[in-house]
């Protein structure tokens, strides 16, 4: 039941916006077309804008990930969180959440192949994974985009929402699957 | 802050791939994911331009005018430097709902058009302004109801019932979302002290 629910709305969320707001604005008499390529317009330079951001900052997180750099930071963090409950398989995945989105997904995934997606690691996993959103390219992005490179305490609280998640994701899988 | 970071993940990256004797790792990652940056931001172009050019309709048909009149109690809370009938108030909630629901391609071009219109305000200085970042703060932690990616990878799995972690999913991102305001509340208040 809930599933369906949620299937129907994530297939027609955004077949809905593209008919809907159209269809109010040229029942409001805006020259529709126009409008729509007088915004999309915008959408080059965007792109553009970000790029030089996102290299910096993927170039770093990557060296950081692919050199082994985050597992030593994981290890040396596992008896804290061993004992909030979370078991030592899933830490690498908390440390990467904030960093990079496909590699949080690409370790969740692994760790469901592995465990499978009902067994207490892979459903903490899945919840950690659903937790936060990538702080570092959602900054780096969207202030990119405009040009600021004084983040000023922005970091700091993303990294505080980062944690709050993950250690609410780990209280409330042990409370509700153990 | 953001330097120390940056410089911290590449040199200790460096440092331990050095320590393993793979240091050729580096060369090839370095090379490898400045390709995959200007890969990811030429294929949020085309995405962008869709989702900014309906929002133009939208914002001409005054829909987003309409959508910021509805929930402008909350906003004017939350963004105190923001006038209550600016645009990027409607665009922030665009972006906050797209979130919500899960939509992850619609998200960023309404956020990256809020970022313009409180780039507007801030008079295109390089230094980031409180609403921006009470936005950002928003937005990294923001409440998911639908955390659609996952749930394909468990169905994907054969698991028993993919869904059974939406609930958990809601805590958790209320929990983040609950102290992220609180602490950029608290950021803010400081910062208007030592003014």
């Amino acid at each position: 039941m809930f599933l369906s629910i949620l299937d129907v709305i994530s297939r027609w969320a955004i077949p809905m916006l593209l008919f809907l707001v159209p269809l109010w604005g040229i029942i409001k008499k805006v020259p529709v077309y126009e409008a729509f390529v007088e915004g999309a317009e915008e959408g080059f330079g965007v792109g553009i804008k970000i790029i030089p951001f996102l290299v910096g900052m993927l170039v770093s997180i990557s060296v950081f990930r692919a050199s082994g750099a985050l597992d030593v930071v994981s290890r040396a963090c596992e008896p804290l969180l061993v004992r909030l409950g979370a078991p030592a398989e899933v830490l690498p995945l908390a440390f990467m959440r904030p960093l990079s989105g496909s590699g949080v997904l690409g370790m969740a995934t692994e760790l469901m192949k592995t465990f499978g997606p009902d067994s207490f690691i892979g459903r903490l996993a899945s919840t950690m994974q659903g937790s936060t959103d990538t702080t570092f390219y959602v900054l780096t992005v969207y202030f990119g985009s405009v040009g600021v490179s004084r983040y000023r305490y922005s970091v700091i609280t993303g990294l505080v929402a980062d944690i709050s998640g993950l250690i609410a994701s780990i209280y409330i899988c042990n409370a509700l699957f153990r | 802050m953001l330097n120390y970071i940056w410089l911290a993940l590449l040199l200790s990256g460096i440092a331990v791939a050095a320590i393993n004797g793979n240091i050729e790792v580096v060369t090839q990652t370095a090379l490898q994911s400045a390709n995959d940056a200007v890969a990811i931001c030429i294929n949020l172009i085309g995405v962008m331009c869709l989702w900014l050019g309906i929002m133009r309709i939208g914002e001409k048909a005054g829909l987003i005018e309409a959508l910021s009149r509805l929930v402008r109690p909350i906003m004017v809370r939350l963004f105190p430097s923001v006038p209550s009938d600016h645009p990027a108030l409607g665009a922030i909630i665009m972006n906050l709902s797209a979130n919500i629901l899960g939509l992850g391609s619609a998200a960023t071009p309404f956020g990256l058009k809020a970022m313009q219109e409180l780039q507007k305000l801030n008079g295109g200085r390089k230094q980031a302004s409180e609403a921006m970042c009470t936005f950002l703060a928003l937005n990294t932690s923001c409440i998911t109801l639908i955390p659609a990616t996952i749930i394909a990878v468990r169905v994907n799995f054969n698991s028993a019932n993919p869904t059974e972690i939406v609930g958990p999913t809601i805590f958790a991102t209320g929990c983040s979302m609950i102290m992220a305001v609180l602490v950029d509340y608290l950021f803010r208040r400081a910062n208007r002290r030592t003014i």
